[in-house]
């Protein structure tokens, strides 16, 4: 039983609690070097190792997975998770639960109980690290998609012609976000004239090319008309190798070309345009 | 530069092999055509390689020979292999929803295309280009 395997290890733990919360809180505060307040980090370990206290004191054994560890393992989630989001190392996380075993090393360490204690904690550290690396993982896959968004700006370059610049990879994600942000710009501005620009696309496979492809259908059932600028040389030469055909869509190798032509084909007559703006 | 091996088991991987084989290209001292030739045919291979082969690697090393240098990129999978390569190199014969034109535009964009494949027991495409 639990009693038996602990000895009196949480009597004397609680007997000398405030002895041992300043050691424990002092060894953390070493290695925070003072990036957290000392008032956060009092009450986020003195809540902690009350929870662990009790739930020995309940009888919760050697697994940190049985139910009287619900609230510690719930402490420790919210502090994990606060460090990495906070952009602590993961060992500045780890610490905050190891440095506990030193407390109690220098305050009890002559208890019996004290080995299955320490190996309780061993478990209770794993924990904190899994939780870290969940919430890291979290906050990456976050950028990611925040850069999904940031990086597919339209831009209205004319009356009636709106631009897509692409920069970097186009893969299935973010052409299904791309088609869908033209087509949206396409309605929200009225505009009959699309160019799609890909000088920032380092290479066109006969995937991007079927994306592009797809988007241009799209837009030209909303009755758009697309021109796809930007292609150079060597992507030039790429898709002719590849036998990928464009069809009747227009491209051209300059954005500032693909403008003319977008604004050539709206009926404007481009020299008295630029007379008049005094250009 | 020694040879390199990568995994190929998520859409992320793909790009990691494209720019692996865009490095090597740029130390064996290609031009930027036949790099991009290099790095479409990469990954056209390496999507195969994760579409058709169910995932498998792509290793990337640099090759000599007297006179020249170039890079060779081989993709290995162990999935159920293609029954008919030249069914498979035919523009326009896709088995995937794609534009069919992967397998045979690889072929044309690289200098020498070698495909040994049996059905049950996995596909390895190996691709050379050379510096001109």
């Amino acid at each position: 039983m639990a009693a038996e395997v602990f000895g009196n290890v949480v009597e004397r733990c609680r007997a000398e609690e405030e002895e041992l919360l300043g050691r424990w809180k002092e060894i953390v505060a070493e290695s925070l070097r003072g990036r957290m307040t000392g008032v956060e980090l009092d009450k986020e370990l003195r809540d902690l190792l009350d929870a662990l206290l009790s739930a020995l004191a309940a009888g919760g054994g050697t697994d940190p997975g049985a139910e009287a560890y619900g609230e510690v393992r719930a402490l420790l989630g919210e502090l994990s998770r606060n460090r990495a989001h906070q952009g602590f190392s993961p060992r500045e996380t780890a610490v905050a639960v190891f440095a506990l075993k030193r407390a109690l090393r220098d305050r009890i360490g002559d208890e019996p109980g004290f080995t299955p204690l320490t190996d309780l904690i061993d478990e209770l550290g794993l924990i904190t690290f899994e939780v870290y690396t969940r919430a890291r993982e979290e906050v990456i896959s976050n950028q990611a998609e925040q850069l999904l968004e940031l990086a597919t700006p339209v831009v209205k370059l004319w009356h009636g012609v709106v631009a897509l610049p692409l920069v970097g990879t186009l893969d299935s994600a973010r052409a299904q976000v791309v088609m869908e942000k033209l087509l949206q710009t396409l309605v929200d501005t009225g505009s009959e004239h699309a160019i799609i620009d890909i000088t920032g696309v380092p290479a066109v496979d006969t995937q991007v090319a079927q994306h592009l492809l797809k988007t241009v259908v799209a837009a030209r059932l909303m009755g758009a008309d697309c021109i796809i600028s930007g292609i150079r040389p060597q992507i030039a030469q790429t898709i002719v190798a590849l036998g990928i055909e464009f069809g009747d869509i227009a491209t051209k190798s300059t954005l500032a070309d693909a403008l003319m032509l977008a604004i050539s084909r709206s009926g404007v007559d481009f020299g008295a345009e630029m007379a008049k703006r005094g250009l | 530069m020694t040879a390199q091996e990568l995994p190929i088991a998520g859409d992320a991987d793909v790009v990691r092999v494209r720019q692996l084989v865009r490095t090597a290209a740029v130390a064996a001292r290609l031009s930027l055509v036949d790099q991009t030739k290099l790095v479409t045919a990469a990954s056209e291979l390496a999507r195969n390689t994760l579409t058709h082969g169910g995932g498998g690697s792509a290793t990337v090393e640099q090759v000599s020979s007297t006179i020249k240098a170039g890079v060779r990129v081989v993709f290995h999978d162990k999935g159920p292999g293609i029954p008919d390569i030249a069914l498979a190199l035919t523009d326009g014969y896709t088995s995937a929803n794609g534009m069919g034109l992967g397998l045979g535009g690889a072929k044309r964009l690289v200098d020498t295309f070698d495909i040994v494949s049996s059905p049950g027991e996995g596909t390895t495409v190996t691709v050379v280009k050379w510096a001109r």
